[in-house]
């Protein structure tokens, strides 16, 4: 009778403690018991307005590869210089700093890669490590990633693929450990990164259009920022960010911008469609200017 | 004599509810790990089944993937960009009725469903100007009658075509 009474007492506390923790998640995400009873009152009536509500949204950011490809086919040429010094990668030491330069070193990675740096894509991959191993980001990049990649070294494509398969494992491991807000974080660090490198870019290059037309594009990246970083604006890091991006959004408010209306064709034989519309943008230089010298003013901000 | 019957009765009444009450507390704990489950069954279903659909495309490396019941919906934003031909891969758990998705411009004008095409699981595309599209998914519900709410995971994930070469497995 004793051992039975102390078998049930270890299993209760074992259920007691998953049941504190049940409640606990549900309290993590704002809810209660009492609300559940008072909104169930309404659902009759709310239903139907539901059902045509989304569940769940999705903020989606260009990732750094992305941003990479965007560049190169822009025209861009590497120049190591406008990249983030891995030196620098000891002076980051908060949650905030550490995020924001995992995502400028995926960026600059994504960048030294996309542009057949092989060996300074080996370099920053060693920075991306170390800051994902002290943010706790458990074998995003474990040690065989760096083999494959070193056995790559020749094959963007893989290098590519090696990148991208590692960027979604931190971003899939914060999210499901619900640090949705240092994967935000991150995406800020590799957007801000690549419009810098695209800016300094543009700046030093005469034939620029293309570039400058990625760079004005952006404009629709940010608004999109905006909204992530909105979602989790109660964290004090994501906060923090937000009056930087709002003072980037209204510079490129300056930009006037017109647009058709979409029309989508799909060719036959490839089965790919076309999404046919024309936009026209402007932008004075100096407009360009003060854009280019907030993106430094901010990106100098994250890195230093 | 009679006390120590009544004794016994009492612990063996409360042995009974207090064997009953953690019964109920192990069934609950139990039912609180299943959110933790289904995420990490959620990310592999992401890489080993949605992102080989993506093939010949480049993964962006952007994980979306949330358990969705019958009737919900989700929807991402994201800027796509001109001269870049991107896939579009939406893939729900084998359990799950198909998974209708739909492709909206900013002003919610339809630009793609994917009823048309069968409920077909990818859609290619390009741009002539860069655009922030909305994708928006539902999970159909199922017409047999059942007690049961199906749910299970949907994972959406965008791919583009690598720049100057065909991308090859490896």
């Amino acid at each position: 009778m004793k051992i039975n009474f102390l078998r049930f007492k270890t299993i209760g506390v074992v259920a007691l403690f998953s049941a504190a923790i049940m409640i606990y998640s549900c309290k993590s995400d704002g809810e209660n018991v009492e609300d559940d009873i008072d909104d169930s009152i309404d659902i009759d009536d709310e239903i139907a307005d539901d059902f045509n509500k989304a569940k769940q949204v999705f903020y989606s950011l260009p990732s750094p590869i992305e941003t990479a490809m965007l560049m190169k086919r822009a025209g861009a040429k590497y120049n190591e210089e406008y990249l983030n010094s891995i030196e620098n990668v000891s002076n980051y030491t908060t949650n905030k700093s550490m995020s924001l330069n995992l995502g400028v070193y995926s960026a600059d990675l994504s960048f030294a890669s996309m542009f057949d740096q092989s060996q300074a894509a080996i370099k920053y991959l060693t920075a991306t490590k170390r800051l994902a191993e002290e943010l706790g980001i458990l074998n995003a990049i474990d040690k065989s990633i760096i083999v494959r990649m070193e056995e790559n070294i020749n094959n963007r494509d893989s290098l590519m693929e090696i990148i991208s398969e590692t960027f979604m494992n931190s971003n899939s491991f914060l999210k499901e450990n619900d640090r949705e807000e240092t994967a935000a974080i991150i995406l800020v660090g590799g957007w801000l990164e690549g419009l810098y490198i695209a800016s300094k870019i543009a700046k030093s290059t005469s034939s620029n259009k293309e570039l400058v037309e990625r760079i004005i594009d952006q404009r629709l990246s940010l608004s999109t920022l905006l909204s992530l970083l909105n979602e989790y604006k109660e964290d004090e890091n994501v906060s923090s960010l937000i009056p930087k991006m709002e003072s980037l959004k209204a510079i490129f408010d300056q930009i006037q911008v017109s647009s058709s209306k979409i029309e989508p064709v799909t060719d036959t034989e490839s089965n790919v469609t076309i999404l046919k519309t024309q936009t026209e943008t402007s932008i004075s230089p100096e407009v360009f200017d003060n854009l280019c010298n907030e993106i430094e003013k901010i990106r100098n901000e994250i890195v230093q | 004599m009679k006390l120590k019957k009544l004794e016994t009765k009492l612990f063996s009444k409360y042995f009974f509810i207090m064997k009953k009450t953690l019964r109920i507390f192990l069934v609950i704990g139990l039912l609180a790990f299943i959110p933790f489950t289904s995420n990490a069954q959620c990310k592999t279903f992401a890489k080993k089944v949605c992102k080989l659909q993506l093939l010949p495309y480049v993964h962006d490396g952007i994980y979306n993937a949330t358990v969705l019941s019958e009737g919900e919906t989700a929807e991402l934003f994201k800027t796509f960009y001109s001269g870049q031909e991107y896939r579009i891969a939406i893939c729900g758990a084998e359990e799950l009725p198909p998974i209708e998705y739909q492709v909206l411009d900013s002003d919610r004008n339809l630009l793609f469903d994917n009823k048309d095409t069968d409920f077909s699981t990818t859609w290619d595309f390009k741009l002539e100007s860069s655009q922030m599209l909305i994708i928006s998914i539902q999970v159909q519900t199922t017409d047999e009658l059942n007690d049961e709410i199906l749910s299970g995971c949907v994972s959406l994930l965008i791919g583009f075509m690598n720049v100057e070469s065909s991308f090859d497995q490896f």
